[in-house]
């Protein structure tokens, strides 16, 4: 997740790479996403990845899948991810995810482990969340 | 110690800096002061401090201090402590750490543990990050919990076996008999990953893929009920009900579909069905229908399914949405390619893509660059012999305003799609003139000989070919390969231009001195390479024998040259000067018309018939030239030709001088040749000895050295747009061993990699097969790969190869065998 300005709000990598690499990888990803006009589809081609991005408000979400991926499924991913964010924050927005970084990550790993989808239904992935932050509260 | 501050005030307080160095400053600070608690082994604040730390591990810094707190996070009771520390050993431990080695028990233990959420969280981190010896260890857990009720755990187990799989393929085994009951669960969570497990077993292992067919009725029965199901609040997208699921489940089907008849058929009915009643109008039903396409494109589908395919893609095309034409597109490509070379569909699908035509071609307008790449890609795979013309229009048109990326290979495609289906020779040179003019200096540099060959061949439209390249150079003298092309032609037919002996046009009137400006202006240029000089020098060179006035003035041209500092051009122009001065009576032999070209591949450098029966020699060493500074591909070419028309005439007339050269021999014919201070005239027996090297450019090609003793190159093998040629040899050494070359080219879009050329001969034969130039067949015949085969043949019998291919092409491999049969008698007698 990026900003318009390109800082990385959110990072996740299913696939190792090089700490002193993501940067300029992230930054390559943003450049190419950001420089996209409205007109211009959401799928952009990098490197041997296929990067799927969409816009909500001020942010980015991108990810990046292989060939073999439906990139209109990811698309979908997308925006399923932001409805759960949504929905566990309350209408979200960035200083929340921002501020919240390590719970907005175990949302991600509820939703996605290892590259893969392991469930997309919402009172589901925020079950677990919920009751940790019980626990944290008592 | 103060309390450490939590992640929330550091954040904050980042955001603040105002530069990147400010940045930094805060976050070493912090560093800092994280150690020191680190130090202070303080539990309350470890997991405060180590969420702080992946905080800045994000932003880019170094944080594996930390690794170690992760660990002891892990093994806390906290359930907090725990979160975090798993967190932290996702995001800074991989594989690599010894430290991660560490946390095996610490994932034993958890994964055993009460709470369902903790044996989630070893789950998701072994599933993410586990090492082979950790799976290998851990994998007996796995199993058991793939096969609990709660299905909380069960669809991270079955991820975690994805993992588990791929970094142990041997433990699959102990997977299966846990699958048996996947597929029955109502959980969608526990469906969807199981699927994705199945998935990976059947890519990994055909047996697997065998063993699981029997489930596609089972698929199908889960994908009908997800369709029909209606209103489903749970997993409910925009009115469909688990898209997610659903694409799955059609990529599964693919993949036991794919090369199998009755599962390919169980599956036609809910395919269609899925096909006809998803909604369309939002993205994800597109999505569904997108991968629907995708599985009826891959698996055996009878023919109506796959019309329906091609419909939906066709409709996707006419969408408004982007994501959706740029998918679409991609899509029709693969599934044009796909399409044509099955055999048994090929008409009614063919039919059903071109249907389509205008709508790709009208991609080619549209604003985002990877649409416009694959509409450019789809519409050469359509062009035929009917729709040449009006493509070729749009196809043009798009060379003109497309952005620099695209030109070189819309400029490729033009050419190889203009030579298979040019209706008239006429439209064909116009097609190339256009391109020529329009993204000449994007053209690559073997589309220069290509041109060349094509233009002599097309004997009669010479003069109307030079007469427009001529105009086109008046005009603009920048690009490369358009300026060569027209001096050569120039160079050759410059007699019509000046006589104005042009049917197809209005002659212009040109005198010779225009000419030869124009050409002398393109020696002088700035703009011109070293090897557009040379083209024009040959030129000039050449219309000494074609221009009868203008002799004198060639002749000081060409001295000037003689002490050019280029080393080229003085190669040639001292070369030119002694033709004048020396051997001025063989000069009209030496330039005159280049004879039709025998063509045996439709890319790269033409294949020259040569009588002479000399390899390259290298006599520069004894050449008695004077002043020549280094050896070069040109004199050597003129010295052959020197020597060569002799050999020829000297078999003729006289006991004949051995064919085979050696520089010494060839120096000795020389000598004959000035002492009896006259040519044989080369008659129609030598017309093929003709100066071939004077083609400039190319002689610089290696091709064009290789001397066959007259024999003619085959097609050894051609299918599903893989090409095999072979030329001939006779090797120096012993004459019994043929030298074949091997050249492969490849006219489908998409490349050939892993390519491995075999062959056999009968047992008479003695065959060695030398290392090829590549594996890899560059697609749209964009290059070739070559391989040197030996053949000895003492007895002389006729030679008969088999030869076998095997090659990935788009994804599978495929492999033939073939009798190579029609070898020309020269190669084998």
């Amino acid at each position: 997740m990026v900003n318009k300005q390109g800082q990385t709000r959110l990072s996740k990598y299913f696939e190792h790479v090089e700490i002193h690499k993501r940067t300029s990888l992230e930054a390559d990803v943003i450049k190419s996403c950001l420089s996209r006009t409205k007109g211009e589809c959401s799928f952009v081609e990098y490197k041997d990845f296929k990067l799927v991005y969409r816009q909500y408000a001020a942010l980015f979400i991108v990810i990046g899948v292989d060939e073999a991926e439906n990139e209109l499924a990811v698309y979908e991913l997308v925006h399923n991810f932001v409805e759960v964010l949504d929905k566990y924050f309350s209408r979200v927005v960035t200083s929340q995810i921002m501020f919240n970084l390590d719970k907005v990550h175990i949302i991600l790993d509820e939703m996605i482990l290892n590259g893969h989808i392991v469930e997309t239904n919402k009172s589901r992935i925020l079950a677990p969340l919920l009751v940790i932050d019980k626990m944290a509260e008592s | 110690m103060p309390a450490p501050i939590r992640l929330r005030e550091l954040i904050r307080t980042i955001r603040t800096a105002r530069t990147q160095a400010e940045e930094r400053e805060m976050i070493q600070k912090e560093c800092a002061a994280i150690r020191s608690s680190f130090r202070e082994e303080d539990n309350t604040y470890r997991c405060r401090n180590v969420a702080k730390l992946l905080y800045m591990h994000m932003l880019g810094y170094p944080a594996h201090f930390g690794q170690l707190e992760c660990l002891k996070l892990i093994a806390s009771q906290k359930f907090t402590d725990k979160r975090i520390g798993y967190l932290g050993a996702m995001l800074l431990l991989d594989e690599r750490q010894d430290v991660h080695l560490l946390m095996t028990n610490c994932i034993k233990n958890d994964l055993n543990h009460s709470t369902q959420f903790v044996q989630g969280l070893a789950l998701c981190t072994l599933g993410c990050m586990g090492s082979s010896e950790m799976c290998r260890d851990l994998a007996g857990e796995v199993e058991k919990l793939l096969k609990t009720s709660n299905s909380y755990l069960r669809k991270k187990a079955a991820l975690s076996a994805v993992h588990v799989i791929r970094k142990v393929p041997e433990l699959m085994e102990m997977f299966l008999p846990a699958t048996k009951n996947l597929l029955n669960e109502k959980n969608h969570g526990v469906l969807h990953t199981s699927v994705v497990l199945l998935t990976e077993m059947c890519e990994r292992s055909p047996d697997m893929l065998a063993h699981f067919r029997k489930l596609v009725p089972q698929l199908v029965r889960i994908l009908k009920n997800l369709i029909m199901s209606g209103y489903s609040p749970e997993h409910d997208v925009s009115g469909i009900s688990d898209p997610f699921l659903q694409v799955r489940i059609l990529r599964l089907l693919r993949i036991l579909g794919r090369n199998d008849d009755d599962s390919s058929e169980a599956m036609n009915d809910i395919l269609a069905q899925v096909a006809t009643n998803t909604e369309t109008s939002k993205n994800v039903g597109n999505a569904i229908l997108y991968e629907t396409v995708l599985t009826i494109m891959d698996i055996k589908s009878e023919s109506g399914l796959r019309v329906l395919a091609i419909n939906i893609l066709g409709r996707f095309l006419l969408n408004n949405d982007k994501n959706i034409r740029q998918v679409s597109l991609y899509t029709l490509v693969f599934g044009y390619v796909a399409l044509t070379s099955l055999l048994k569909t090929v008409q009614t699908d063919h039919n059903a893509v071109q249907r389509h035509r205008s709508t790709i071609v009208d991609c080619l307008k549209d604003l985002d660059v990877s649409i416009k790449r694959r509409a450019m890609e789809l519409s050469f795979a359509l062009v035929n012999g009917n729709n040449i013309r009006g493509m070729m229009k749009e196809l043009l048109y798009f060379l003109d305003s497309c952005d620099p990326e695209f030109k070189a290979d819309c400029a490729s495609g033009v050419f190889h799609a203009a030579e298979k289906y040019a209706p008239s020779k006429r439209w064909h040179i116009d097609t190339i003139m256009r391109v020529l003019t329009t993204a000449g200096s994007y053209v690559r540099d073997d589309a220069v000989p290509n041109l060349i060959q094509l233009i002599t061949n097309s004997v009669e439209m010479h003069g109307y070919t030079v007469q427009r390249l001529y105009k086109a150079l008046i005009d603009d003298i920048s690009q490369q390969p358009l300026i060569q092309v027209s001096s050569w032609c120039i160079g050759e037919y410059g007699d019509l231009l000046v006589s104005g002996k042009c049917e197809e046009e209005e002659p212009i009137q040109v005198t010779e001195d225009e000419v030869l400006d124009v050409l002398e202006g393109i020696l002088v240029s700035n703009l011109s390479s070293t090897v557009t000089r040379g083209y024009s020098l040959t030129a000039i060179m050449k219309l000494s024998t074609r221009f009868a006035s203008a002799v004198n003035r060639i002749k000081k041209v060409v001295l000037v040259y003689g002490s050019s500092i280029d080393v080229e051009l003085q190669q040639r122009a001292v070369e030119y000067n002694a033709l004048f001065k020396k051997y001025d009576h063989m000069r009209p032999a030496l330039l005159e018309r280049m004879p039709v070209m025998e063509k045996t591949s439709t890319n790269g450098p033409t294949e020259i018939v040569q009588t002479n029966g000399e390899t390259e020699p290298s006599i520069l060493e004894t050449k008695h030239m004077p002043n020549v500074p280094q050896p070069a591909n040109q004199a050597n070419d003129l010295l052959d030709l020197l020597g060569g028309n002799d050999v020829i005439s000297v078999i003729h007339t006289a006991p004949p001088t051995k064919l085979v050269s050696a520089g010494g021999e060839l120096l000795d014919l020389l000598g004959d040749l000035s002492l009896s201070g006259s040519v044989p005239a080369p008659g129609p027996p030598v017309s093929i000895s003709q100066p071939p090297f004077l083609l400039d450019g190319l002689a610089s090609q290696p091709l064009f050295n290789d001397v066959a003793a007259g024999i003619p190159p085959m097609i050894a093998y051609n299918k599903n747009g893989l090409k095999i040629d072979f030329t001939f040899e006779r090797s120096d050494t012993n004459p019994n061993i043929a030298v074949i070359t091997m050249h492969a080219s490849n006219s489908t879009e998409v490349e050939m990699t892993e390519f491995v050329f075999q062959a056999a001969v009968p047992k008479t034969f003695q065959l060695q097969l030398l290392s090829p130039s590549s594996n890899i067949v560059p697609a749209l015949n964009a290059g070739t790969v070559t391989q040197i085969i030996k053949v000895l043949n003492p007895q002389k019998q006729q030679l008969r190869m088999r030869v076998k291919l095997t090659y990935t092409h788009k994804g599978s491999s495929l492999q033939d065998l073939a009798e190579v049969n029609n070898f020309p008698p020269q190669s084998w007698q």
